[in-house]
């Protein structure tokens, strides 16, 4: 166990590097940072050296290595276009998503499982086949719609929920929390409602599945045939069983939650590590981009290696090695 | 060397396409299975929605037939006609149905092309999905080792790239290595690559679980000892094994690529305007969401949860539908 | 553990929902006095006011720090720091500073500071060197008078000095920020997050892409028209958001309005949008320079550098309805590349008329009656509806049978294409231009002059026009001190460009602010937005 967690920890080490390499490769792509940077008047000269002082006339190998050196004593560089560390930028933007991504993935659990649960016991009743069309309806339309189509419902016409931003934030140490001031929480609502609609549908799927496969077992007919209550079999026996599978599911696809939050968080200019991201890739801002894709990649690679781990207790099957 | 190495990669090509066949026979021989077809007609939901996916690939084949308009002409549009209601309200015009967008082009036109487009995307991009992340997978699961690890790591760099940042990677590069990029349609491989690629990690993680699986059974180790080769095992034995939850997957991500690729005209890498897709059409419809000029957005908007829930519903109901646990 | 986890943190998640949903709305902001927010859909980029020339964030800093001069409210150059000056030569301009002007950190305004930042302004990492010309040597007479000494004559050596911002020397050196925070800094400069001037708002707070906290500076030597006690910039990037934000009562201001959404807005109940003329032309350039094109089905010659072709293209281009339809009558199509606010004397040139049968015999003159294939590039992000510009302009030339494709892309990749950058990889393509000296010679200089295929020259004549005849006028032009004079010469230059339908100006751009009716504001034709000059009731 111990050695096989060390062996993950190295690859996922590689795997962190090979994410900071490619991304690094490929950012030559994405557009030229310097026009952003200099007045539209700037000379060519001044353009020029520019573009040297910014070593992007390096050998990409170069700029890499400089970038891994700094990286590895905490320093991301200086973001082209804010004109701040990147840490400094990480550090204020991530709070904000974590945020947004716990409440969209509380949103999602607390409909999602009680849906799920509904719907696989009364698989063919009207509300259940109601409900599932529903949840499906909600992913068939894209995220940056249905955002924009709450905002003028909540904001415009209703005059109840604030059309964008955080509201105000209190610090807690580093951390800085919307969730302490009501201007916070209100600011929360629509985003993470939007955030959360993708994670719903799945939940509500998986739960349903789980159940409808949980409930035709020899272990519940035999708590129905001991005589318990329809209750303490569905919510006692049946749902429990579905909850590691929908664990797991919920670890994977937390990182996700993270990488969609671009789209919610442009749309509500909800300032945390997606919009930042895409600011930056439209301003071919690199350090930022690429410090963000470490921390994402950081992340998945975490949260993967977690769910292997809690595999492997779960199905010794699964420990053999290669053939 | 090389001699050897061709013959080699000749026979993962034929080993390849033996098990393309294999896999729709195997998929035949389901679709055969009276329980699942009986299954489907019992399901009005299902054929609801199979329904409704079929009218509109009809209607998207057939759009250069249909279609008042050829959305794709510019010489055909007017910008004196920009921005007209749907025929029926007052300022309308019984030229143009369903109204004009911002340039003055047929929406009604422009729905059936741009379903089409939509639907050519995010076929091909779970195709391309599927057939990498299935290959990977089968890979991973039965060779195992450090093949399989370094696959699996592979797998997880790319989950952390998102569709949006591979389509605008890809998209800096194509337009950085060809020169007449986006002069025809590439702009359409780049979705069809962006999307595809930031698929395939599922499949791969289905497949290589359940071949993880497989291999340990009897009848592969038979297999073994009489002397099949590990391609033939692969594709011919414990691919069809899998086939059920990668069917599904398929489905459910045909209709989150057709989402995907609105998503990413919001961002600004989707197909241009003057080649409409349902996803570019939403961008547009969706700056004149306040202006009053709502059936910019709300046909094509329309016209996409209609298709994506109606794939989405279908792919639920094959997914309880193939589900050996859930037979009565 | 996981049911009990779960259950648990779905009930905080349940619990929360209600709450937040209950909640009275209140005010924009719990601070005291007068609030005044608004959402541009940028930021401010740099706090140092030498780092970056761009107009948005130069024009909010100057509610912060002010140079010697200043414009007022129609744009005309009026005394700030310095209370007057005279040209003692052509070359020797005296000023004469204002006295018992202090800093915001309460450091005094002296002749030393005006020193200290001349010589700051150029050092290397400045972007605004050229705002006082090389060579000039700056001297102190007294604590209140300073000499600029030039190396030649320079009529409009002020014309860009009201963002010419004069730093604290005091300060300065307290904070080690003698030198200018480059672009290109790899650690924090102390101009990040504050600043310090002398001007009516001194800066809160500043999160970088996020919003800047303005307060009211009540020691200013000037008197506050306004009444505001705190502005906040908020920034709102995509549009519908920003105009949900100003309808929703969010904010007090927002800038710009798309301009699909003016009826929308002006149909709200407390909002309005105050529209105004704007300094940028847009207009669209033609390879003219290569031998071939680069994107065109024409082979072994360039249909560009036929005077017919050009004139085809400009007069099969429907100004108007662009105008109407897609800019939904917020642009005045244009001659010129300069607002005739800029340059009165221009308003007489009128345009090539629109005339499809016209273009198409010019094109059959010219050997183009079948028309050719041709590539648009197009930003899609970076002036007033670009890319549909585009789009209508494809769809107009399709009428002269010239089949164009557009290629619309964000501007980061737009200006790297087009541009210097890859040496202008483009055939046809449309840019914008704001002359930051308020002056034609920077036009000239700029987007009309030759240039050679590096873009020595005029670096951002993205279509390589050239004619000697106006590079020979923009040298008289720069050194012509008679301003009737020199107005005849700028006048001849444009002439040659029309003529030769060099380029195609389309129109200039309009100013389009969604205010709420609560509040009244000065809108200048720079787009520049003084927080002294608002009254919030």
């Amino acid at each position: 166990m111990l050695a096989f967690a060390i062996r993950r920890l190295l690859e996922a080490l590689a795997v962190i590097l090979a994410v900071a390499l490619i991304a690094f490769v490929l950012f030559r792509f994405v557009g030229d940072p310097v026009n952003q940077m200099v007045s539209q008047d700037a000379s060519l000269e001044d353009r020029l050296s520019l573009r040297r002082e910014l070593g992007l006339d390096d050998p990409i190998l170069l700029q890499f290595a400089r970038f891994v050196g700094h990286a590895a004593r905490g320093d991301f560089g200086v973001s082209y276009q804010m004109k701040q560390p990147v840490v400094n930028l990480i550090a204020e933007r991530f709070p904000a998503t974590i945020e947004l991504a716990l409440a969209a993935l509380l949103i999602a659990l607390a409909a999602g499982i009680p849906m799920g649960v509904y719907t696989a016991i009364h698989r063919d009743s009207w509300v259940s086949k109601s409900l599932l069309v529903l949840t499906v309806a909600g992913v068939s339309l894209p995220t940056f719609l249905i955002g924009i189509l709450l905002i003028y419902l909540f904001a415009v016409v209703l005059h109840i929920l604030p059309a964008f931003g955080r509201g105000e934030v209190v610090s807690i140490g580093f951390w800085k929390t919307g969730l302490l001031t009501t201007s916070g929480l209100r600011a929360l609502v629509l985003p993470a409602m939007t955030l959360s609609l993708f994670q719903m549908t799945l939940i509500t799927r998986l739960v349903r599945t789980e159940m409808l496969e949980v409930l035709r077992t020899d272990y519940i007919r035999f708590a129905r045939a001991r005589g318990l209550t329809e209750r303490a079999i569905n919510y006692g026996h049946a749902l429990r069983n579905t909850l590691v599978p929908v664990v797991t599911v919920i670890g994977l696809q937390f990182g996700s939650v993270v990488a969609f939050a671009i789209v919610t968080e442009s749309v509500f200019q909800w300032p945390g590590m997606g919009l930042m991201f895409i600011q930056a890739v439209q301003a071919a801002d690199i350090p930022v981009m690429a410090a963000y894709l470490i921390l994402v990649g950081f992340l998945f690679v975490t949260i993967n290696l977690a769910v292997d781990l809690l595999y492997l207790r779960i199905d010794p099957r699964l420990r053999a090695g290669a053939p | 060397m090389i001699a050897r190495a061709s013959r080699s990669a000749q026979r993962t090509a034929s080993g390849l396409l033996a098990g393309i066949g294999r896999m729709f026979r195997a998929w035949w021989a389901q679709m055969r299975n009276t329980d699942l077809v009986r299954s489907f007609f019992d399901s009005r939901l299902a054929v609801a929605a199979a329904l409704a996916v079929l009218a509109m690939a009809l209607a998207a084949m057939l759009a250069p037939a249909i279609a008042p308009q050829n959305p794709y002409d510019l010489a055909s549009l007017s910008l004196a006609e920009a921005s007209l209601p749907p025929a029926w309200i007052h300022a309308g015009d019984a030229r143009y149905l369903l109204g004009t967008d911002d340039q003055g082009r047929d929406i009604l036109s422009a729905l059936l092309y741009g379903t089409r487009s939509s639907l050519v995307i995010g076929v091909s991009a779970v195709l391309l999905s599927a057939a990498i992340g299935v290959t990977l997978g089968l890979w991973a699961g039965y060779a195992g080792g450090r093949a399989g690890a370094l696959i699996m790591r592979i797998a997880d760099v790319q989950l952390t790239f998102p569709a949006i940042l591979t389509a605008l990677i890809i998209d800096g590069a194509a337009l950085a290595i060809f020169k007449s990029y986006r002069m025809e349609g590439n702009r359409f491989a780049v979705l069809i690559i962006a999307i595809g690629l930031a698929g395939w990690v599922q499949y791969a993680r289905t497949v290589r679980g359940a071949a993880l699986v497989e291999r340990s059974k009897d009848y592969v180790a038979a297999a073994r000892l009489i002397g099949i080769g590990p391609l033939r095992i692969m594709f011919h034995h414990i691919l069809p094994n899998t086939l059920g939850p990668v069917l599904v997957l398929a489905t459910i991500n045909l209709a989150l690529a057709i989402v995907t690729e609105a998503t990413l005209s919001f961002l600004g890498v989707g197909l241009p305007p003057s080649q409409p897709s349902l996803g570019t059409m939403i961008q547009i419809g969706n700056q004149y969401l306040f202006s009053g000029a709502w059936w910019m957005v709300a046909f094509p908007g329309l016209a996409l949860a209609t298709l994506a829930l109606a794939v989405n519903l279908l792919g639920d109901w094959l997914r309880d539908a193939l589900n050996p646990k859930l037979k009565p | 553990m996981s049911l009990r986890v779960v259950a648990l943190v779905g009930a905080i998640g349940l619990g929360v929902l209600p709450i937040s949903g209950v909640y009275p709305v209140p005010g924009s902001n719990t601070a005291p006095g007068k609030v005044f927010t608004y959402a541009f859909q940028g930021d401010l980029n740099s706090l140092d006011p030498y780092t970056l020339n761009e107009t948005f964030t130069l024009g909010t800093l100057g509610n912060v720090m002010e140079g010697l001069v200043r414009r007022d409210k129609s744009l005309k150059i009026v005394p700030a720091l310095a209370e007057s000056w005279e040209t003692l030569e052509p070359t020797r301009w005296r000023f004469h500073l204002r006295k018992g002007v202090k800093f915001h950190d309460g450091s005094p305004f002296s002749a030393d500071d005006v020193v200290f930042s001349a010589e700051r302004v150029h050092q290397p990492g400045s972007q605004l060197k050229t705002r006082i010309p090389p060579g000039t040597k700056v001297v102190k007479i007294d604590d209140y008078t300073v000499d600029f000494i030039l190396p030649t004559p320079n009529p409009i050596l002020i014309s860009e000095w009201e963002t010419w911002f004069i730093l604290s020397k005091r300060w300065a050196e307290a904070h080690e920020a003698t030198l200018v925070q480059a672009a290109t800094a790899t650690s924090l400069s102390p101009f990040a997050l504050q600043a310090n001037g002398t001007g009516p708002f001194m800066i809160v707070k500043h999160e970088p892409g996020v919003r800047t906290v303005f307060r009211s500076n009540p020691n200013w030597w000037g008197k506050h028209e306004g009444n505001l006690d705190q502005v906040v910039l908020q920034t709102v990037q995509t549009d519908s958001t920003r105009v949900a934000a100003l309808l929703a009562g969010d904010v007090d201001m927002i800038d710009p309005v798309p301009v699909q959404d003016i009826d929308r807005v002006n149909a709200g109940a407390n909002v309005k949008v105050l529209a105004g003329p704007e300094l940028r032309t847009i207009f669209l350039n033609m390879d003219s320079m290569r031998d071939e094109l680069l994107y065109s089905d024409v082979k072994g010659k360039n249909p560009f550098k036929d005077v017919r072709v050009r004139r085809a293209f400009y007069e099969a281009i429907d100004i108007n309805t662009i105008d109407s339809k897609i800019m939904h009558g917020m642009a005045t199509p244009t001659a010129l590349l300069i607002s005739p606010l800029l340059f009165p004397r221009g308003s007489s040139l009128q345009r090539w008329p629109y005339d499809v049968a016209e273009a198409r015999k010019l094109m059959s003159e010219a050997g183009y009656p079948n028309g050719f294939s041709l590539v648009m590039d197009c930003p899609n992000d970076r002036y007033v509806n670009d890319a549909e510009i585009c789009q209508a302009v494809a769809a107009m030339l399709s009428k002269i049978n010239v089949k164009v494709t557009v290629n619309a892309l964000p501007k980061s990749k737009y200006f790297e294409k087009a541009g210097p950058t890859r040496k202008y990889d483009s055939s046809f393509n449309l840019v914008g231009w704001t002359p930051g000296s308020l002056d034609s010679l920077n036009v000239l200089v700029n987007t009309v002059i030759c240039r050679d295929k590096d873009g020595k020259g005029g670096t951002f004549n993205f279509g390589g026009y050239c004619n000697p005849r106006i590079d020979a006028l923009a040298q008289k032009i720069r050194v012509e001190t008679d301003t009737g004079k020199r107005d005849e010469l700028i006048a001849e230059a444009y002439q040659i460009l029309h003529d030769d339908a060099g380029m195609i100006p389309l129109h200039q751009q309009s100013l389009a602010w969604g205010v709420s009716k609560d509040i009244d504001l000065v809108q200048r034709a720079d787009g520049q937005l003084r927080f002294d000059w608002i009254t919030k009731h």
